[in-house]
């Protein structure tokens, strides 16, 4: 999934703090699963909008609406005839979700409420961390299904560099050594061999370098 | 002349079967030339090559091409340093091109440290190769005469291919074939991590040795001289991949006050003269990190003077 | 200001702190009526949401009493409460309100007396804060 975190309600809060009709949009894809985008957290944001400019002895409506998905024209669309009653809207989906309601609604001024972070996974309730970077070219297989592009603080496709401690990274004791588990693994599944094997520089023309991004599938297209 | 890879003095040190002794010397903070030149002027007949750093632990410095021209200017051969961090494959390939032209003959090709340690931990690494891939680019381009695309290079760089080894980093059982994947990839030469641990190290040599790397490149041994406890200290626990023993950390503090420094290099001369007698071991890269005036004085000590002319 | 009466919200769980309730109904020892009692079968049903709804509809303060921690009958409910009280505590704080106006305390189902203390101890602790809303 796409795992994001909250933005600063402070910094929020002075984002829209010339605007009284308020709407919060959530997202029941990714940012709900995470627990930072879904009904729940459009509620907690909505309610504490409200607390503020309350505390502040001024008048705020705030609408709470959380859609399927935001990244779905479908989806946006449902918002049609209630998000002109509002003069800001806060999206809390992934930083897909603004963009695409921006794109849908061009006269509705639209603010991130959430800071997208990676894609990964949940290493257990309230624990994510990165698994993929999105290059374009999966090659997990060569690195016992591991993937150091994402998960190597240097990228390195011909590790562990010389900073690799006690499992760790050199950049925090907080950040596993990818490397370290892919030698062990590599080791472990007797294939030595295939780790020696030298790997070229690889081609970034599939990842974000190669240019924003776009795919089409024919067989899809209507 | 042919038939050296670089030509370099380094080079014809080590093949003409002398043990090699190589220095380093850290840009400065700032275009401070003269405090440069005067660092560097502690090395010069002591030791083969000064390994000149590519800003260091990411911390901003004179650019290390530009240092080592000044040093080549002043009469010693540079070790030019290049890591990854800093530079995609084609400024890579750019300035391998440019300090071959100005007449650099040695590179060590690192991946480098991270940004996060540096003094611009807010920066964007790139990263686009690795030190793997560095040092087959190099080859590549002197050997083949190409670039990374396959295109040819009219007159291609020769230099002689240095990389780094770090026998202390873990898992320990993988390091010495990532060593032996290094010199296949094309490195000519090792300068290995500082050593302190010094049955890690020999048992590290063994392996190679019975691989047979020790044939096939000029494995250089890393010694850094202790200055003082806390140095010590700091090493065994802030650096990553760092092996410095209590044992160690034991002898410097019985030293005594104001002895420490004679007695970390004293341990330096000791590992100095195993190094000579022990196989697979080609030469010594002595870093002494803001002690390049001393440098003479250990050298003189560890019987490395005067340096052989080939 | 003396005269300032804050509206206060308790969460109670319904197996200490409600018990405790009795205990001190028993006793004779009277809440303070301006403190409202919500009993909930465990804190650790109290969500976010809930602690910041009485804010929006004009509380003063809020509490949580639950369990003593080794105690929960639902093992770790009180634990969860916790950590939420303290999240929410760091939202108020974004909202530069005063964070010692929520707060959660550890009760057991015997002792009455507690139970009085705190919500004084809380009424006395807004009263100090003052009005949440000026007027």
């Amino acid at each position: 999934m796409i795992v994001a975190e909250p933005k600063p309600i402070k910094e929020l809060l002075e984002m829209v703090k010339d605007f009284n009709r308020i709407l919060v949009v959530g997202c029941k894809g990714c940012v709900t699963v995470c627990n930072v985008g879904g009904a729940k957290e459009v509620a907690i944001l909505a309610s504490s909008i409200r607390i503020s400019r309350k505390k502040m002895g001024q008048e705020i409506e705030v609408g709470e609406h959380t859609l399927e998905r935001q990244c779905d024209p479908e989806y946006v669309d449902e918002l049609k005839d209630m998000i002109c009653d509002y003069d800001a809207v806060i999206s809390i989906a992934c930083g897909v979700g603004p963009q695409f309601l921006s794109e849908r609604y061009p006269s509705s001024k639209i603010f991130p409420g959430v800071n997208t972070q990676f894609m990964g996974g949940a290493e257990e309730h309230g624990i994510w961390s990165e698994r993929c970077a999105g290059c374009g070219t999966c090659v997990v297989h060569y690195f016992g299904g591991l993937c150091p592009i994402a998960r190597c603080s240097k990228s390195l496709l011909n590790g562990p560099c010389g900073g690799s401690a006690n499992g760790k990274c050199e950049i925090s004791k907080d950040v596993e050594c990818i490397w370290d588990l892919i030698v062990r693994k590599m080791m472990e599944q007797d294939r030595l061999d295939e780790l020696i094997e030298f790997k070229p520089p690889k081609s970034w023309i599939t990842a974000r370098d190669g240019g924003p991004r776009r795919m089409i599938r024919e067989e899809l297209v209507k | 002349m042919s038939e050296y890879k670089s030509g370099s003095n380094l080079e014809k040190v080590l093949r003409a079967g002398h043990f090699a002794f190589t220095g380093e010397c850290g840009p400065p903070q700032g275009a401070n030339v003269e405090h440069l030149k005067e660092k560097a002027g502690h090395l010069k007949g002591c030791v083969d090559a000064v390994n000149v750093t590519d800003n260091q632990t990411a911390v901003v410095r004179m650019s290390s091409w530009a240092a080592s021209i000044i040093l080549l200017q002043e009469g010693l051969e540079p070790n030019f340093q290049m890591v990854c961090r800093d530079r995609n494959r084609l400024a890579i390939q750019s300035d391998i091109l440019g300090v071959y032209s100005l007449g650099i003959r040695d590179m060590l090709c690192l991946s480098g440290d991270h940004q996060k340690f540096g003094n611009h931990p807010e920066a964007k690494n790139v990263f686009d190769i690795d030190s793997m891939q560095l040092i087959h680019t190099v080859k590549t381009m002197r050997d083949e005469g190409k670039f990374l695309n396959g295109q040819d290079i009219d007159a291609p760089p020769e230099l002689f291919i240095g990389a780094a080894s770090n026998p202390f980093a873990e898992p320990f059982d993988f390091r010495v074939y990532r060593l032996a994947k290094k010199i296949s990839a094309g490195a000519d030469f090792i300068q290995t991590q500082c050593i302190y641990n010094m049955d890690k190290f020999r048992e590290f040599i063994k392996r190679a040795v019975d691989m047979g790397l020790h044939e096939k490149c000029y494995i250089l041994a890393g010694v850094t001289p202790m200055k003082s406890v806390g140095m010590a200290l700091y090493m065994a626990k802030q650096v990553p991949g760092m092996d410095v023993p209590d044992t160690l950390i034991k002898r410097l503090r019985g030293a005594g006050k104001g002895k420490v420094a004679e007695e970390g290099i004293k341990f330096a001369l000791e590992q100095i003269e195993e190094f000579k007698e022990m196989e697979g071991v080609a030469g010594v890269h002595l870093m002494a990190i803001e002690w390049e005036h001393k440098v003479p004085e250990i050298a003189e000590r560890a019987g490395m003077l005067p340096r052989p002319t080939v | 200001m003396n005269n300032f009466k804050p509206q206060i919200v308790a969460f109670c769980c319904s197996n200490c702190a409600s018990s405790a309730a009795n205990v001190a109904e028993g006793m004779k020892k009277a809440l303070p009526d301006n403190v409202k009692i919500i009993q909930i079968p465990c804190t650790g049903r109290v969500e976010i949401l809930h602690l910041l709804k009485p804010f929006e509809e004009g509380a003063d303060g809020v509490y949580v009493a639950g369990c003593q921690e080794d105690s929960c009958q639902y093992v770790s409910g009180i634990a969860k409460a916790i950590k939420r009280v303290t999240h929410v505590k760091k939202i108020l704080e974004e909202l530069s309100i005063e964070p010692d106006r929520l707060n959660v305390f550890n009760l057991s189902a015997g002792k009455g007396q507690e139970f009085v203390e705190v919500a004084y101890e809380m009424v006395n602790k807004v009263k100090e804060l003052g009005p949440f809303l000026q007027a």
